[in-house]
């Protein structure tokens, strides 16, 4: 008898399995592949969705991946293997490998093809602007993107007597030294993403490039120039303030950094506008945001630059497919969708309604911290300096970076040395990479 | 002598093996065989441009610096760990052996840790001695004077990852060990005692003597786990920094392989490491091997 009963469960589960999978035959189905866990995976989910319901002609699946390199390596394998998805999320340092893979449909080409009429203007330059060919084409479409800004513990600056946040360099180790003095904080200050926010958007925001070639836009033969009398300056002040207790080293990534200024160990912390959902969860003092601090002598400090991630269109499915990706993208970018993302994620809204809309709506007075990396992104028209970094092999290029500063810090080598040496290995780097790239 | 068994179909012991046959050729020799093949290659990631370079990444890879840097490292942290894991292994065997109330629930508590993975063992070692949000780490520097950062001195993050990794180890030796130990004959170590031989002594001259076919094959399984099974304390713990400092050949594998996405260098790497591993073996029972008394 149970045989019988399972029998008949079987046939039915067929039926019904057929029976659905000839109706969802209909829609095109559009395979969407990225990075993003937990809180943020909701969020993309429910974008998503209002996608689905919007139209019925498309279904987007969403498939979480892993973390960005575990995305990318499975986006990679599976386009080897004709296997790949329509839109694959890389982060920002896998930009340049994405660019020359000749496996991607650029967005631009793409949204113009189907017929969408995209005003660009109306977008966050410094955004756009890094994942730009040379020709001022976009390759990708920004998805989730940040910049960092810096934290200050407001109950530390009161009790060592301050008001504002420091908004020189000269400034902060004053401030430092006072927040040290005044027994409040054992640290004065520390830093997220070291590379991204010590040399990256400090050579963004000082106007000066990182590499030759308009900072890698202009050609695979680019050369790092982190070497130059300025960043070995910074660094030979980050470390003297490091002797005095004014700066703390605590990790290359993001966790040991807001441990020390959570835990109050560290008055003042560098790190991406992402950092600002844990800080209102978890700091039990009044914390308050500002802009990243700029040399004394630079009167007109320039944009800062971003990270995160931007989806990718791999090439290689039907033609009628390519329509529901653009409308995806499309309906991506509506106010809509930017202010629910921006609300619930903390990312930069990437067009400049969904910016005013929210400005009006009065959500910035309400929420202050969540404007300041948007202003400082937005202050000037991003130059060649300041418009993103096309360097091939880029990742292994940060670790060498975080290499040498390591070494800077335990006493190892100086920051001429250090930065030289991060100059010479990070160039061996490139040569391989335009070697792999003929 | 090893004992022949006879099957009267003589196609019967050959079907028999297939299965484990398909296996070992899909999942070791066919792999094998593409880091062999893309180790000769200078390739970009998607596989769209490649070109056959014979040697080259072999000799790029020797000329770096930093890659002999990550050889000695594993050598230096591969001999740390299996001996620290060995020592303390046959030590707790050598204790528990002797106990004799709650026999079975002191052995099921020193089995229990190798049922943790790697990565959560690298995890578990890093939340006590984090500088930052270590439960611990605060010891060393306020009550013994001295300075302890694993994030910045690349001595204590590799002596981290030593304990870490000869930690989870610990228990898989014990195993072996007290197995070892309890088919070792009451008779040669009452007889010794009769004879008025100490603990250490009974130890030293008839039990240590007697595990060394034990010892020796824990020695090959402990020196295999350091090389490779490591990757997931390395991973969660210091991702091969302190400037280079924990960076093993396998760790550097798949950060050239996986983020870098230079993929000759990281095959050359594989097969590099593969040689390595192999020779070690082969070193290791053709003079090793020749120490250890199989009795019995």
């Amino acid at each position: 008898m149970k045989l019988r009963q399972l029998a008949v469960f079987l046939v039915m589960g067929f039926g019904v399995m057929f029976m659905t999978s000839d109706l969802m035959a209909k829609p095109i189905e559009i395979q969407f592949w990225h990075a993003q866990t937990g809180a943020l995976e909701e969020s993309l989910k429910k974008i998503v969705n209002a996608f689905n319901q919007s139209q019925n002609k498309y279904v987007v699946i969403p498939v979480a991946k892993g973390s960005y390199s575990e995305t990318m390596n499975a986006g990679i394998a599976a386009f080897r293997s004709h296997n790949q998805p329509h839109i694959l999320q890389v982060y920002e340092v896998g930009t340049q490998t994405m660019m020359l893979s000749k496996a991607i449909y650029p967005v631009y080409d793409l949204m113009k093809d189907t017929g969408h009429h995209i005003d660009w203007k109306g977008y966050l330059q410094p955004v756009l602007s890094y994942y730009e060919a040379a020709n001022g084409e976009l390759q990708s479409m920004p998805f989730n993107s940040s910049t960092p800004i810096m934290y200050y513990n407001k109950d530390m600056f009161k009790k060592a007597g301050l008001n504002d946040p420091p908004k020189t360099w000269e400034d902060l180790g004053k401030v430092a030294a006072r927040l040290v003095a005044s027994g409040g904080a054992e640290y004065g200050m520390t830093s997220a993403w070291q590379t991204w926010v010590m040399i990256e958007n400090y050579s963004a925001i000082q106007n000066i490039p990182i590499a030759t070639e308009a900072n890698g836009f202009d050609g695979l033969d680019a050369r790092l120039t982190i070497n130059n009398p300025m960043l070995i300056h910074h660094f030979e002040r980050l470390k003297q303030w490091m002797n005095d207790k004014r700066f703390v080293y605590e990790e290359r990534e993001y966790k040991g950094p807001q441990a020390a200024f959570i835990s109050g160990k560290c008055a003042i912390l560098m790190d991406s506008i992402g950092a600002i959902g844990a800080l209102k969860h978890n700091a039990k003092f009044d914390w308050g945001a500002a802009p990243l601090p700029v040399e004394a002598s630079n009167k007109e400090p320039q944009n800062s630059i971003i990270g995160g991630a931007s989806l990718w269109v791999l090439k290689g499915h039907p033609k009628e497919d390519y329509q529901g990706v653009a409308d995806f993208l499309a309906f991506l970018a509506t106010e809509d969708m930017q202010i629910l993302w921006h609300k619930e994620t903390g990312y930069l809204p990437i067009t400049l309604k969904a910016y005013e809309k929210l400005k009006s709506s009065g959500y910035y007075q309400k929420y202050p911290a969540q404007e300041v990396g948007i202003l400082q992104l937005t202050r000037k028209a991003p130059t060649v300096n300041s418009r993103g970094i096309r360097l091939g092999s880029f990742p292994q290029i940060r670790d060498v970076m975080n290499e040498e500063i390591e070494m800077l810090w335990q006493g190892k080598k100086t920051a001429r040395q250090a930065l030289d040496d991060a100059v010479s290995r990070g160039d061996e780097l490139l040569r391989q990479f335009e070697k792999r790239s003929e | 002598m090893l004992k022949r068994s006879s099957f009267s179909n003589r196609l019967l012991p050959y079907l028999l093996i297939l299965p484990q046959l398909l296996i070992i050729l899909i999942f070791f020799y066919w792999p094998a065989a593409q880091a062999l093949f893309q180790s000769f290659m200078l390739s970009d990631p998607f596989g769209v441009r490649s070109q056959f370079v014979w040697l080259y990444n072999f000799r790029h890879l020797f000329e770096d610096p930093l890659y002999w840097k990550s050889i000695g490292i594993t050598f230096i942290f591969s001999f740390l760990t299996t001996m620290l894991s060995l020592s303390a292994g046959l030590l707790t065997a050598a204790l528990a052996n002797r106990v004799l109330k709650a026999k079975s629930a002191i052995r099921t508590f020193l089995i229990w840790p190798y049922a943790v993975a790697p990565a959560i063992s690298g995890v578990l070692w890093m939340f006590i001695f984090h500088p930052t949000f270590g439960i611990i780490s605060r010891l060393p520097t306020q009550w013994l004077g001295i300075t302890w950062n694993p994030i910045l001195n690349g001595n204590d993050a590799l002596f981290l990852v030593i304990i870490a990794s000869a930690w989870k180890q610990i228990s898989y030796n014990f195993v072996f060990f007290i197995a070892g130990l309890q088919s070792i004959p009451r008779s040669l170590i009452e007889a010794a005692a009769i004879d008025g031989a100490g603990p250490f002594r009974r130890f030293w001259t008839i039990s240590f003597p007697l595990l060394s076919p034990t010892l020796f094959f824990l020695m090959v399984m402990n020196v295999v786990y350091a090389f490779f099974e490591t990757f997931g304390i390395i991973h969660t713990v210091t991702q091969g920094g302190p400037g280079g400092a924990t960076m093993t050949m396998i760790y550097k594998v798949y950060r050239d392989g996986f983020v870098g996405l230079d993929l000759g260098s990281s095959a050359a790497q594989s097969v590099v490491l593969m040689i390595v591993i192999v020779a070690l073996t082969l070193f290791q029972f053709k003079y090793i091997e020749k120490k250890v008394q199989y009795a019995g």
